[in-house]
């Protein structure tokens, strides 16, 4: 049964994959994705229970390992996945247009598109469930190779650029991490681990103090470094604005709620073993440094902004940033403030990129300043995309609101008022900049320039998923009894 | 054991210089034959570790390693380049003279930084170690100087091919299956830049990185 669960998150995208590959994109095979997405969803909850109540579960020598922290992730990687991959049909339908022909280029990157996503699907389920520092690392790998082509899907030229920089920026990134990781074993294997103990992830926190302090710092740093460049840190993030604009929204969606909630979970991974063998100090020093610097960045750039998609795009960068500076922090409280919030952002992030692809296939644009008035012309559309906006903004009752105000407490109680003032004073410059931005696209007066309406509302299929996602964000920030248990022991494994 | 170390000494030198001569070559036909010699002497280390340290399973790697590294992906790049026009690197941000300097510079950082590395470790290949870290820095400085694209992959390999060589020299390999699993990643990443150079061609003419313009703030 443990095995059967370990394996499915894997197994199922893998087989959606194949039949994408054999058969195409046809109305048989296009919920093949969500239903790949479902079952990672059910062995996540499944994996939740059985780790709660019987402690982690390791499989093939623990290359593969179930914790609590383990099925959270699967549990945000089917969920958000459930929401891409629902909505796929009509977004691709969209793109091409309605008097497009279903000719052969278009069958044909659809079929690349479904056997991409189901593939990145695998990918992310591989990378939450590495118990094994060598795993993880292929698994981000993966996830960069797979999303390349997803992220050129339109094959514009903007969108080959974008597909190059995030290629060549994010494979230099995991390089570093690599080195890191070569220079840990090493120290690992002074250390006296066997080959295959030196890279595990539960075996080198336990023998931590026995690793060389000079050297393991120097692996911490550039593992940190690498896998940061995934989760959108400074200083490798420019692939990350470029990458969401260009991908598909349901891939944008994918990328901001779990890649690189995934790739974080790894520097959480990591700083367990540093912190026992450095002190808190170390890490904490490198994680406020990376999450301020990329709160800063994205303020910044937010206050200009004339791209929506974009525009999103730094949103998340500004919530990674609050996310990292969460993790120095480090405390009990901290952690799991910090689980909530990944849970929370990407589930509304999710629903604000696969609404802005909506946005842009009714208006043909991504610039704010060519959509005025969207809230008189498409109610629909410009209710669930404040909503969602309002949650990442962090207002209540949304669980965004509880999350941070919990980081805020944990800050303080830790002695980081400094640092932590700075992080949120930031992130009220970006929170001016968003609503200034989106006030100027849904309000206004419909005569005065907009566009006609657009006659293709949001159906009911395309709308019930997004306000689905929307009020489980709201019933979050009432109450997390339903992960607030997965929560509070993930967090106990991550804190110190 | 000591002409073991020679031998060693020697195939990391061959390694580093190749790096070198990466740098100072525009042409990127020469630089695509530098790329091969460097893979083949990455192999050669493997193989000299692998007689030092009686480990055989390392022979099956530096076969896998130069076939990979020596063979297919400087083949994939010569293709690359037989199919594009001017095949010099015309307007890179740093001239040679600059570039080898700097080169002199990143190897004797190499060498301070991972002096903590080589003094745990204390062996006889532990000191060739810092070649290999050289060897990374100087792909970092060929991504960042470059422009042409192909330029820019040569760099990323040349990145990879150093961090291989310090996995080597540390630690004589990571465990094999890891090692696979990383070779393989790096064939597909190559694979990816290659379609990805390609489609750019068709969408942009040649492919210097500054007619990448579209995306910015």
């Amino acid at each position: 049964m443990n095995t059967l669960l370990l394996l499915t998150p894997l197994a199922a995208p893998l087989l959606a994959a194949a039949l994408y590959a054999a058969f195409g994109w046809r109305r048989a095979t296009a919920h093949a994705d969500t239903a790949a997405a479902a079952l990672i969803l059910a062995a996540g909850i499944a994996l939740a229970v059985r780790v709660m109540r019987h402690g982690s579960i390791d499989l093939l020598g623990g290359w593969l390992r179930a914790d609590p922290l383990a099925a959270f992730m699967l549990m945000g990687i089917g969920t958000i996945a459930l929401l891409a991959a629902a909505t796929s049909p009509a977004y691709l339908a969209a793109a091409h247009g309605p008097d497009a022909e279903p000719g052969q280029i278009t069958a044909a990157a659809n079929r690349r598109y479904g056997a991409l996503v189901a593939c990145f699907l695998a990918a992310m389920s591989a990378g939450a469930l590495a118990g094994n520092l060598g795993l993880a690392w292929i698994a981000i790998e993966a996830t960069t190779i797979v999303t390349a082509f997803l992220v050129g899907h339109t094959g514009t030229r903007a969108a080959v650029e974008a597909a190059w920089k995030y290629t060549v920026i994010c494979s230099v990134g995991i390089a570093l991490a690599l080195l890191g990781i070569i220079v840990l074993y090493a120290a690992a294997r002074h250390a006296g681990l066997s080959e295959s103990a030196a890279l595990d992830f539960r075996t080198l926190a336990a023998h931590a103090h026995a690793l060389d302090p000079a050297v393991t710092r120097m692996a911490t740093a550039l593992m940190i470094l690498g896998f940061g460049a995934k989760a959108g840190l400074a200083p490798l993030h420019a692939w990350l604005p470029d990458a969401h604009s260009q991908a598909p929204a349901p891939v944008s969606a994918l990328m901001s709620g779990v890649l690189l909630p995934v790739a974080f979970i790894q520097i959480l991974r990591v700083k367990t073993i540093a912190d026992d063998a450095l002190g808190a100090g170390f890490t904490r020093a490198l994680l406020l440094t990376m999450g301020l610097s990329a709160l800063a960045l994205a303020a910044l750039l937010l206050i200009a902004q004339r791209d929506y998609k974009r525009m999103l795009a730094y949103s998340t960068m500004e919530h990674m940033g609050l996310v990292t500076v969460g993790a120095a922090i480090g405390s009990r409280l901290a952690m799991a403030a910090v689980f909530l919030h990944i849970a929370g952002h990407g589930l509304a992030k999710a629903v604000a990129f696969i609404t802005s692809g909506h946005i842009q296939h009714a208006e043909h644009t991504t610039r704010i300043d060519q959509v005025k008035a969207l809230a008189a012309r498409q109610p629909v559309v410009a209710g669930i995309f404040a909503a969602a906006l309002l949650a990442l903004l962090g207002f209540p009752p949304f669980s965004l609101f509880a999350s941070e105000l919990a980081l805020a407490r944990a800050g303080f109680a830790a002695g980081l008022g400094w640092p932590v003032a700075a992080a949120f004073t930031l992130i009220l410059i970006a929170l001016a900049a968003l609503v200034t931005h989106t006030a100027a696209m849904l309000l206004g007066n419909p005569e005065g320039g907009g566009r006609p309406a657009a006659s293709d509302a949001l159906n009911l299929t395309a709308r019930t998923p997004l306000i689905t996602a929307l009020v489980a964000v709201g019933a979050l920030g009432i109450s997390a009894w339903p992960i607030s248990s997965l929560i509070a022991t993930a967090a106990q494994g991550g804190a110190r | 054991m000591n002409g073991d170390a020679e031998l060693l000494d020697l195939a990391a030198g061959a390694f580093l210089l190749a790096a070198v001569g990466v740098l100072w070559r525009r042409d990127l036909t020469a630089q695509t034959s530098l790329l091969a010699v460097q893979g083949f002497a990455l192999a050669a280390i493997a193989v000299i570790l692998g007689a030092d340290q009686a480990h055989p399973e390392l022979y099956a790697v530096a076969a896998g390693v130069g076939l990979l590294r020596g063979a297919v992906l400087p083949a994939l790049m010569r293709r690359a380049v037989a199919a594009r026009a001017t095949d010099r690197e015309t307007r890179p941000l740093m001239n040679v003279g600059a570039s080898l300097l700097s080169a002199a510079v990143l190897v004797l950082l190499a060498y301070a930084v991972s002096q903590p590395l080589v003094r745990l470790l204390g062996t006889a290949s532990a000191r060739a170690l810092p070649m290999g870290l050289a060897v990374a820095l100087i792909g970092l400085l060929i991504l960042v100087t470059r422009r042409k694209a192909l330029s820019q992959i040569t760099g990323f390999l040349l990145l990879d091919n150093g961090i291989t060589a310090i996995a080597f020299l540390a630690a004589a390999g990571v465990p094999l299956l890891v090692e696979l699993g990383v070779s393989f990643d790096l064939l597909l990443a190559v694979l990816v830049l290659r379609v990805l150079t390609t489609r750019m061609r068709a969408l942009f003419g040649d492919t210097d990185l500054d007619d990448l313009r579209e995306l910015h703030d």
